[in-house]
């Protein structure tokens, strides 16, 4: 560690105790700066979306969709059972043949004008996604919304270039593809798997999250806009026994799944011996290795980003804080402080960081998960902010003194909840990051470019943030090693994933 | 005349020729004169542990290394041509089915030497995110990956699943052809002169209903690599550990066309792609 480096520090570690910190008092309080929604309605019921209309689902059910901030309905969604999905699946069927047929010229411009018209309601669809998923507005607006727009764009360009991509091999579609999405980024994850899928000449069947369908039958109202041919792509809203029916469903060529790595492996048992190609991004553990030389400042943020970001609902957010022993107290005290600084509350508030929790369900796995950690002897650190009344809410959480074996280092909580462990060398620090069955995303904190080339380079992870977190792009892949998964959304491995290479080889 | 030494067929883990543990032996239907050590679970096991030590040094190695290694795989054969013709033959193949396996087995042996150096620039990329940030993406083994060839033919069969593997830096445990297992086994006496670490290859013979569920089921083994047709039970087996699992379904004639099997798609199952990405600031 260099001398000014300690003295920095020095510094930053008595303005981290407090003795030289400014003190507003209540003097300096956000304004609230509530978002408008009444440029947009939200019907008072969803149908399914098969083969270019809104129909009723063959069930004659619907249920529920809350806004997670307040716990009231937001409206009805249809319910798909066996018999709509079948339909949903036999449209897309129908629809295959007309759109491979088309030339990737044509099919780009679909895309294309997919992303123009993304971009031109966003903030409707910035909205409506705070509203269905409690996530804050700043997040929809300018993360969700313009990364959906993107992975249009991105993936446009793609459909008439895929000879350049795969050279000496002819890119065929597979075929008729069935997606389903999770709760945490729900217009993204359509995107993520609807654009790479059309680009390749492949029609879809997704089944959006049950507890957040509202950005998905919104973007069929842009697919209907756009003037994409019917059954191009469906959308069937339900619950687990609908993505149960739908993964199932025999006249798949592929299966896209988000979510849980129970779920992941689930699937791939029921689609064994098909044929059925298979992309896989599960779930994480990722650890965020911080060395003492570091730019502390930065490392705090990079870290309160990497966990609190859409409120630690995040596959590869970075759950476990390896911060090398030497600089733990000072970094410690400054994540408290800043953590004590995140502001928690109305997600449609502008100046909101963290929104609400998503689900009650959800809400009661973190309770569970956090309780654990302090039967198992971690010390607990929670922001001292005050929570509205009613709603899913769970303050900013930070665990010290945990060890390796303890479930909060282990389990993926997928909440606001930062576990901290502590390493000497490098060595150590890979070991213990690599710990863990996951293998989706890490981070590293270092001025050392040296060290950040080497310990990237034996981090089994699909992603690797330096001295950055929580970084996303339709131009760089996604997903991950290990039992996170396999396949890759984004770059040119996405979209190697949506096309069959005639090669000989088939997937399990 | 002399009565001719014969060669005990064994396996090839971790660098060395043991026997099964088991003590059984098979008679390939190829040859029924010959025993062959017949491989069981623990054999698997300990193949597992011998990968996952040559997995280290064989990822650990250079791509230019690597690919030197292969090329001395070439160098081997060729001048084992007449012995590994023989190995051929044993499994039923005519002299001129033998020449003809061989030369096609050197020509993908160098195909794959040479690609090795060049995986990166052609699997990895520079990507252009929005933002200022430096984000490329490379590839990197997946791991110790379960190979099983197919019958015949005996030598380019084992070979076309296992270089594609080796050429990604995994570490690979192969169970070669049942009914002709005498060139496949030899292949791991061309390795043991030819500076591939120990473990790094392993060839453990014996029935393939047997050993294939027993690599699918391994938690320690990430990927399988299988010729035949798809196999509802091998994946599912491989689900509990999500197992990259591939199935070869090239028809038996096509196992000897020289531009089917010098694929570099077949390399992508096996390898996963890491994306990085750093910030640029003054």
């Amino acid at each position: 560690m260099s001398k000014e480096t300690e003295k920095s520090n020095d510094a930053a570690a008595a303005s981290a105790t407090g003795s030289h910190a400014l003190q507003f008092g209540t003097a300096w309080q956000y304004e609230s700066a509530t978002e408008g929604t009444d440029h947009f309605e939200i019907a008072e019921r969803y149908d399914l979306f098969v083969d270019g209309e809104f129909v009723a689902p063959q069930s004659g059910e619907y249920f529920a969709t809350i806004n997670p901030a307040t716990g009231e309905p937001l409206c009805e969604v249809a319910s798909a059972n066996a018999a709509d999905v079948d339909r949903a699946v036999a449209a897309a069927k129908a629809a295959l043949p007309g759109w491979k047929r088309k030339s990737g010229d044509e099919r780009a411009r679909y895309l294309f004008r997919i992303a123009r018209i993304l971009q031109e309601r966003a903030r409707e669809f910035a909205c409506l996604e705070t509203l269905d998923n409690g996530k804050p507005i700043a997040e929809t607006r300018d993360v969700d919304v313009p990364l959906a727009a993107q992975h249009f764009f991105y993936h446009a360009g793609w459909a008439d270039k895929l000879d350049l991509l795969f050279p000496g091999r002819v890119p065929v579609p597979v075929g008729v593809i069935g997606q389903v999405i999770p709760w945490n980024f729900p217009l993204l994850m359509a995107a993520w798997k609807i654009a790479p899928a059309l680009a390749g000449g492949n029609t879809v069947v997704l089944k959006p999250a049950e507890t957040s369908p509202l950005t998905a039958l919104r973007l069929a109202e842009v697919f209907q806009q756009a003037g994409l041919p019917a059954g191009v792509v469906n959308f069937v809203t339900g619950d687990g026994a609908t993505g149960q029916a739908l993964v199932r469903h025999p006249d798949l060529d592929k299966v896209a799944f988000t979510g849980s790595t129970e779920v992941g492996k689930d699937i791939q048992q029921a689609v064994a011996g098909r044929g059925v190609d298979l992309t896989l991004e599960l779930g994480g553990k990722a650890a965020h290795i911080v060395f003492e030389d570091a730019a502390i400042d930065q490392a705090v943020e990079g870290v309160v980003r990497g966990i609190f970001f859409n409120q630690g609902h995040v596959c590869c957010a970075g759950s476990r804080l390896l911060v090398q022993e030497s600089v733990h107290d000072l970094f410690v005290r400054k994540l408290a402080r800043r953590m004590e600084r995140i502001r928690v509350g109305n997600p449609l508030d502008k100046n909101t960081d963290m929104g609400a929790i998503h689900s009650a369900a959800q809400l009661a796995r973190i309770e569970e998960l956090v309780a654990a950690g302090v039967d198992e002897g971690a010390t607990l650190h929670q922001s001292s902010c005050e929570l509205p009344g009613q709603g899913f809410w769970f303050a900013p959480t930070m665990f010290t003194n945990v060890a390796l074996s303890h479930r909060i280092a282990r389990e993926e909580i997928f909440g606001p909840v930062l576990s901290v462990l502590t390493f000497r060398t490098p060595e150590e620090a890979v070991e213990k990051a690599n710990n863990t069955s996951y293998g989706l995303s890490a981070g590293i904190w270092t001025d050392k470019g040296a060290r950040i080339l080497w310990l990237a380079d034996r981090l089994r992870a699909g992603v690797v943030w330096n001295n950055t977190f929580n970084r996303f792009d339709a131009a760089s892949p996604f997903g991950g090693f290990k039992e996170s998964g396999f396949g890759r959304e984004g770059g040119r491995a996405g979209m190697r994933a949506y096309v069959r290479l005639q090669d000989g080889l088939s997937a399990g | 005349m002399t009565l001719p030494v014969a060669k005990t067929y064994k396996h090839y883990i971790g660098g060395k020729f043991p026997r099964s543990e088991s003590g059984r032996a098979f008679q390939p239907s190829g040859n029924p004169d010959i025993n062959v050590t017949r491989g069981s679970r623990k054999d698997l096991r300990e193949a597992v542990l011998a990968a996952r030590k040559g997995l280290a040094s064989w990822s650990g190695a250079t791509s230019y290394l690597r690919g030197q290694i292969l090329y001395r795989i070439a160098e081997m054969l060729e001048s084992r041509r007449e012995a590994m013709q023989a190995e051929l033959r044993l499994g039923g193949a005519t002299a001129a089915e033998a020449r003809k396996e061989l030369d096609a087995a050197i020509a993908l042996t160098v195909w794959y030497a040479g690609l090795s150096d060049k995986l990166q620039t052609l699997l990895g990329s520079q990507n252009e995110v929005q933002g200022p940030f430096f984000a490329f993406s490379t590839v990197e083994p997946t791991g110790v990956i379960g190979v099983v060839a197919p019958d015949g033919p005996a030598l380019t069969g084992l070979l076309a699943l296992v270089l594609p593997v080796l050429v990604g830096g995994n570490a690979v445990i192969a169970v070669p052809s049942a009914s002709a297992p005498f060139a496949g086994l030899a292949l791991g006496e061309v390795c043991a002169s030819s500076d591939v670490p120990g473990g790094a290859l392993n060839i453990v013979a014996g029935q393939r209903a047997e050993l294939a569920p027993q690599l699918a089921a391994h938690r320690d083994v990430d990927g399988l690599f299988v010729a035949g047709k798809p196999d509802a039970e091998l994946t599912a087996a491989g689900a509990d550990n999500l197992k990259r699992t591939r199935f070869c379904t090239l028809p038996a004639k096509d196992w000897r066309d020289p531009k089917l099997l010098r694929a570099l798609s077949w390399v992508e199952p096996f390898v996963e792609v890491k994306a990085l990405w750093h910030p640029v600031a003054p």
